[in-house]
């Protein structure tokens, strides 16, 4: 493939996606990259689409206790359990630091009220904020997270007090542990969602077979990385179906090819998340084979792949 | 008058293996060529290490052993203990792994005459901590058997002060290293002590270190997932109630910071 020059590589990928211009069509995904500034030896930050930063609640979290993490054939398990330093930390301390790198910022917020989720968007309508993304899934806290994701009228309520809270855009992310992802989809759309992202992590569990207990001391955790992508690319294609609003899509992307099956079942952007953990300038990578996609297949820019799968 | 802090951007790299060979009971130790992670190593930083074959996702943390000597590469021990450390000693001298690091904080530099007490994979670390300080240090290690202190032939070169115990008394004094420890204590005039291993072994060693009076710091193991102080997997409680990232703010830690409260 040829060597693209960073103008061309820019044209190709640039858009413009909820009134935020983005350099790339590539986000990453929510607690899988801190708050950017962790990356940025091997990453140029203002060069991505956005960083959607770790979880932020009303209260400082300190996460769940035992054994967070485990590899799985492919993937791993995670329950880290929303551990955040709270969103007045977040604004006074996280958010100024973190603007010298020139980013668009999309703050991942989760509640256990649907109040909580209103207060959350109130205090970070504020300048250095591009968009707001709504956590109705986590699978890893006790209360609230994925109970909303999993009822689409909570869905939409979260969504409506989300969305009179803030005049930022407001990108809903769904759950995959639920039945019919086209109803929730459709139902925070109807309430007034700007976007929806899909996949959260898949529920699941991984036990030792010489003590007979859970691996991970949430005894559940939440799947990710290569082996979801299957299940993502099915959801993306599903909701894509459903809604007029934009799909990011995400859920086990490791190269370029991986976010060209996402934008061809129907996604406006892809984020990147457990691939981070593999190999930490893996955005970069996946940003310059998009690109050289993009020109081996005469596109003119990213827009033109979103929703081109052929079914005849 | 101000100080300029230079922070090295971190190493991202593929490196070759050098060689790979068992050297102790179900131990290998893998020698890899990587001249900028040797060039910036301080003594207990570790690596990030990713096997480029297989369906393994995330990468392996493994402590920065000694560099070679001409500074070419350095060595890490590793056990052999699951399916990605199994496929790790199977990889020949000429293959390719990629290195995330130097990470982590590593011990402190300052000590005039440290005490480095270790056992099992911890005296692994602690082996460039006997690099960095050479004959000022004494080593106390410990282990079940003599089988498992084939470790001595890697510390002599840096210093010959080593006092060994063992389980069964085959080599050594007779029990753990907590049981010699307080004997080094009264005749030796360390100022500090330098620990990695089992944590039951490294709570023993803050606490009698702590009745003496001296200085103690522990390298402490965590499952991890980035090691870049992102994702959160290897948190631990601190003394004072907050959580500290084992990748980010350790491995090294005061001992107090993490076992007293």
């Amino acid at each position: 493939m040829k060597n693209l020059d960073a103008q061309q590589k820019k044209k190709l990928l640039s858009l413009e996606l909820l009134g935020i211009k983005m350099n790339t069509p590539i986000l990453t995904g929510s607690g899988t990259f801190g708050f950017g500034e962790e990356f940025a030896d091997f990453v140029d930050l203002s060069e991505i689409g956005g960083v959607v930063v770790k979880g932020t609640t009303l209260k400082p979290r300190r996460g769940n206790d035992g054994i967070r993490i485990t590899e799985t054939p492919s993937g791993m398990l995670n329950c880290i359990g929303l551990e955040n330093p709270g969103v007045e930390v977040f604004l006074k301390e996280t958010l100024p630091r973190i603007a010298r790198y020139h980013m668009n910022v999309i703050v991942n917020i989760s509640g256990t009220t649907v109040e909580d989720y209103g207060e959350l968007a109130r205090r970070l309508d504020v300048p250095g904020v591009a968009a707001i993304e709504v956590n109705i899934s986590c699978p890893n806290v006790k209360e609230g997270g994925i109970v909303f994701g999993t009822d689409p009228k909570l869905a939409a309520s979260v969504t409506r007090m989300v969305k009179s809270s803030t005049k930022k855009p407001v990108i809903v992310k769904l759950s995959p542990n639920i039945t019919d992802i086209s109803c929730m989809a459709k139902a925070v759309e109807e309430a007034g969602a700007d976007a929806v992202s899909l996949i959260n992590t898949l529920m699941g569990m991984q036990i030792d077979t010489r003590t007979w207990r859970p691996v991970l001391g949430n005894v559940t955790g939440g799947l990710s990385g290569p082996c979801v992508k299957p299940v993502a690319v099915r959801m993306v294609y599903e909701a894509a179906q459903a809604v007029k609003i934009p799909v990011i899509g995400m859920g086990g992307i490791m190269n370029a090819q991986d976010a060209v099956e996402f934008f061809l079942a129907g996604a406006s952007a892809v984020a990147v998340g457990t691939a981070n953990f593999a190999d930490p300038s893996v955005i970069g990578k996946i940003a310059d084979d998009l690109a050289a996609y993009l020109s081996l297949h005469h596109l003119k820019n990213i827009t033109e792949l979103t929703g081109k799968l052929k079914l005849d | 008058m101000s100080v300029v802090v230079m922070i090295l951007p971190k190493v991202l790299e593929d490196a070759r293996i050098l060689e790979n060979v068992k050297v102790g009971p179900g131990i290998f130790r893998m020698l890899v060529e990587s001249p900028r992670v040797a060039g910036e190593a301080l003594p207990g930083q570790f690596v990030q290490l990713r096997l480029l074959s297989g369906d393994f996702l995330l990468r392996r943390p493994l402590g920065i052993a000694e560099r070679s000597s001409d500074l070419e590469g350095f060595s890490l021990f590793y056990r052999v203990v699951g399916r990605g450390t199994e496929t790790l000693s199977h990889l020949a001298a000429g293959e390719t792994v990629n290195l995330l690091g130097p990470l982590g904080n590593g011990f402190s530099r300052n000590y005039s005459h440290p005490l480095l007490v270790g056992g099992g994979l911890g005296l692994s670390p602690l082996l460039s901590v006997a690099e960095y300080y050479g004959d000022r240090a004494e080593v106390l290690m410990g282990g079940k058997t003599a089988g498992e202190l084939f470790w001595q032939d890697f510390y002599k070169p840096f210093t010959e002060q080593i006092h060994i115990t063992t389980d069964d008394g085959s080599l050594g004094e007779k029990g753990f290293t907590t049981a010699l420890l307080p004997k080094l204590l009264e005749k030796g005039s360390y100022d500090g002590i330098l620990v990695c291993g089992p944590e039951i072994m490294m709570r023993g060693v803050a606490e009698i270190a702590e009745r003496h009076g001296i200085p103690c710091e522990v390298s402490l193991e965590k499952r991890m997932a980035c090691g870049l102080g992102a994702c959160l997997s290897c948190v631990i409680d601190t003394a004072d109630g907050t959580r500290k990232k084992v990748c980010k703010d350790g491995p090294v830690f005061s001992a107090q910071e993490v076992f007293f409260s």
